[in-house]
């Protein structure tokens, strides 16, 4: 029924156009029914767009190959679980998805704040909405993904990259991180159109800022287990400006959940919150035009299309915007607050929110460098990961000895006899680590050698500051006195503080793993008959042999092997490379096998079959690659523990904001 | 198909129509109009987050003193101001009813 989501597409456009346009004239002239109207307008865009994505998703589930966009994207013999998730693996479908998510989020958002104060509510339906109207007119008017043609008796199937787990879930992660962006975006620049300035835009948006920064993160992290398991070379992150155009907004978005707590205690740097805000949102369209224009060769992209000069141009009006409004509300906005101390917590957050933006700016020209030499010059130029990993030591390391030292200055300022005494611990322990570390060898990776002992410090930081919260609160006496209760109560008295310690634990999981995988891996490529081996570091690979299966939609070969420790026989393990039918494309199937508990990996790649039944053998030890995954989730706890609603905090705010209607939920 | 199809559509747009256009068919209120923005809330909200962040900034000193992460020396120099800022946002809450010329006049000085 390809003409009910075109008409369902035509409606949300329609509705949309009418919530920018009477959300507009609520807020100029002040009419509460016309912007429960536009409101509703926005809701009812929301169930139209699941519509069009209904449509759309059965289509796929039936094989519709009379649409273009199921043709071009799936076969018959495509599993059905990659057949639904071409819903967004093409260009169109994903912009659809945009669209879906951004009504979704805006729906929620305005529906839990309905009763906040009235004057942002309008500029936040028209803003939201002027974002909701370019995806809704893209997808009407330039990439429908409901053109239909006369239907092949098969579909073209899809990019068999594409066909990994982690593919179906790492980009709606993703959008879900851009398109939270959004809310936070538009309730700060409806703040200040309504010149409401006060905490109230933070308050409503800081979950949502938190939530899109998790997904966001999450989403990356997803991303780069698929590189490593489907692209085949080893690595788990390569600079690629697809992966890029994800870490900048997240880097940018990190910048924010630190200098916001700056404004929320001292009412300092709120234009420089609210020039966060845009610049992550300004980001996470850069990063969908990235993938969608097709202006870079990249393994992420897709084709060529008509949509780049599009975004171009919406990028261009939301900095337009988004500059116009900050600097005719500079008045509103000026704190009059100044920093007392260069040695206070809040000195520690401005020194960290400058090395994350620097990152993020240095990654920002890294990606655009190629384009705008081909623009201006002609020139096809790239930049190697020697530039950014450059880059990520030079403003990285620091930041991680940030992440040590910010949690134990003062607010305010802090004493450096009292700096010292606390860091005491963490500094010994972080020498002890490097030393043993050094005779051990490890100074092969001087780098990694340093991320290490930093990394020793930050989580000895963190242990000690959950030791010394928990025996001070057990000290206090109101937590029934119990070590436990005391913990717990510490935690759920400050669950951002503790929630981040932990997404700082995570980072330095991620450091580690990093520098594991970067500074300290062993490789071997070697042709192999069967029954011949190959050494790498403790493992002995033996090649058995050779099979073929026929699989779902791909012819399947594998070189079986082998592996031994010493003289143990410690498992089996195979690498292959699958040629997929309706593609007519050929993949890399690596072999990979875990060591849970070094954390370490055997990776092989099968670079090629030879007709005398040898095989080319690429062997890879990869150590404590497997704490990068064990991040991701460790990431994930601590932001749910930082989200986690406080139920004292929702009261204070409650009788902050009782005047203006109650604060339904922040 | 098509017609089945076409019937769905012009259900949803008739849906939609009157979904948006419920709230413009209920009564006006009587206070439809601009909402000007009331200098006196406006004050009072700044000075409500100005208590509660001296309140948050005297537990966090009292805590942080009590983990040792703020020397006595420290405590006794910081305990002071955050004492008198959250006295002074106190006193400003209970100093609401004052004339709205000099309510203005804060807001916009």
């Amino acid at each position: 029924m390809p003409e009910l989501g075109r008409a369902a597409l035509v409606a949300a456009l329609g509705l949309i156009v009418y919530a920018v346009v009477a959300g507009a004239y609520a807020a100029w002239r002040g009419r509460r029914r016309l912007l429960d109207s536009a409101t509703n307008a926005l809701f009812a865009a929301f169930a139209a767009a699941g519509v069009a994505s209904l449509v759309l998703l059965a289509a796929l589930a039936r094989n519709d190959f009379s649409l273009d966009y199921v043709a071009r994207l799936t076969s018959r013999e495509l599993p059905t679980g990659y057949t639904l998730a071409a819903f967004w693996s093409g260009q169109e479908g994903s912009l659809l998805l945009w669209l879906l998510v951004l009504t979704g989020a805006a729906s929620v958002a305005l529906a839990l704040n309905r009763r906040l104060v009235r004057e942002v509510l309008p500029w936040t339906v028209a803003i939201v909405g002027g974002v909701a109207l370019f995806f809704a007119f893209l997808l009407v008017f330039i990439a429908s993904p409901f053109d239909t043609q006369v239907a092949p008796a098969d579909g073209a199937g899809m990019n068999p990259s594409l066909q990994n787990p982690y593919m179906i879930a790492h980009p709606p992660m993703l959008y879900l991180g851009y398109v939270g962006l959004t809310i936070p975006f538009a309730f700060a620049m409806a703040a200040l159109a309504s010149r409401r300035v006060d905490e109230r835009w933070i308050v409503v948006t800081r979950r949502w800022t938190l939530a899109a920064w998790t997904f966001l993160g999450f989403g990356i992290l997803l991303g780069a287990k698929w590189a490593y398991e489907e692209v085949g070379w080893g690595g788990w992150y390569a600079w690629d400006p697809v992966e890029n155009a994800a870490l900048m907004p997240w880097l940018v978005a990190t910048a924010f959940l630190h200098s916001v707590m700056v404004q929320e205690k001292k009412d300092m740097l709120r234009v420089w919150n609210v020039v966060l805000v845009a610049g992550a949102f300004a980001l996470s369209l850069f990063g969908t035009f990235l993938t969608r224009s097709g202006v870079i060769s990249s393994i992420h992209s897709f084709t060529q299309s008509s949509i780049g000069p599009f975004f171009l141009g919406f990028i261009a009006v939301v900095a337009a915007f988004s500059i116009v409004m900050i600097v005719t509300r500079l008045p509103q906005l000026r704190s009059k607050t100044r920093m007392e101390s260069l040695l206070s917590r809040e000195a520690a957050f401005l020194y960290n929110n400058l090395f994350l933006v620097a990152l993020a700016l240095t990654i920002l020209w890294g990606v655009i460098y190629p384009l705008v030499s081909e623009a201006v010059r002609g020139v096809a130029v790239s930049v190697g990961a020697p530039y950014y990993d450059f880059f990520a030591v030079v403003f990285g390391l620091p930041l991680v000895l940030l992440m040590g030292i910010g949690p134990v200055v003062a607010w305010r300022r802090a004493s450096l006899h009292s700096l010292v005494r606390q860091l005491a611990w963490p500094a010994g322990v972080a020498l002890a680590v490097g030393g043993l570390l050094l005779a051990g060898g490890a100074g092969s990776s001087p780098a990694g050698l340093i991320g290490y002992t930093l990394g020793a410090f930050v989580l000895t930081t963190i242990v000690l500051e959950f030791v010394r919260g928990t025996r001070a609160r057990k000290s206090i006496g109101t937590a029934g006195g119990g070590w436990w209760s005391a913990f717990s109560g510490l935690v759920a008295r400050n669950r951002r503080r503790y929630g981040g310690y932990v997404v700082h634990a995570a980072i330095v999981l991620l450091l580690v793993g990093a520098v594991g995988i970067g500074g300290f891996s062993s490789s071997r490529e070697a042709r192999l008959a069967p029954g011949e081996s190959t050494q790498v570091g403790d493992y002995r690979v033996v090649y058995t042999g050779s099979s073929q299966e026929r699989g779902a939609n791909a012819q399947e070969v594998r070189a079986n092997l082998d592996v031994y420790r010493g003289e143990e026989l410690v498992g089996t393990m195979q690498a292959g490379k699958n040629r997929y039918f309706a593609e007519e494309q050929t993949s890399n199937e690596v072999g990979i096998r875990t060591d849970w508990l070094r954390g370490e990996d055997l990776f092989v790649i099968a670079d090629r079959f030879y007709g005398d039944g040898s095989v080319q053998l690429d062997v890879i030890v990869n150590p404590l690659v497997n704490l990068i995954w064990l991040a991701g989730l460790v990431f994930v706890l601590g932001s749910v523990v930082a989200m986690w609603p406080d139920a004292r905090e929702q009261r204070r705010l409650a009788q902050r904001f009782a005047g203006e209607g109650a604060l339904a939920r922040a | 198909m098509e017609a089945f199809a076409l019937v769905l559509a012009a259900l949803l747009t008739v849906l939609c129509v009157v979904f948006v256009a419920r709230p413009l068919l209920r009564p006006a209120r009587s206070a439809e109009g601009r909402e000007e923005l009331d200098p006196g809330e406006q004050l009072r909200v700044r000075a409500l987050e100005r208590r509660d962040r001296a309140l948050a900034a005297l537990k966090e000193l009292e805590f942080d003193h009590r983990t040792g992460k703020v020397s006595d020396e420290d405590y006794r120099a910081l305990v002071g101001p955050l004492r008198q800022e959250a006295a002074q946002a106190l006193r400003e809450l209970q100093h609401e009813d004052r004339p709205e010329r000099e309510v203005k006049a804060d807001v916009h000085g």
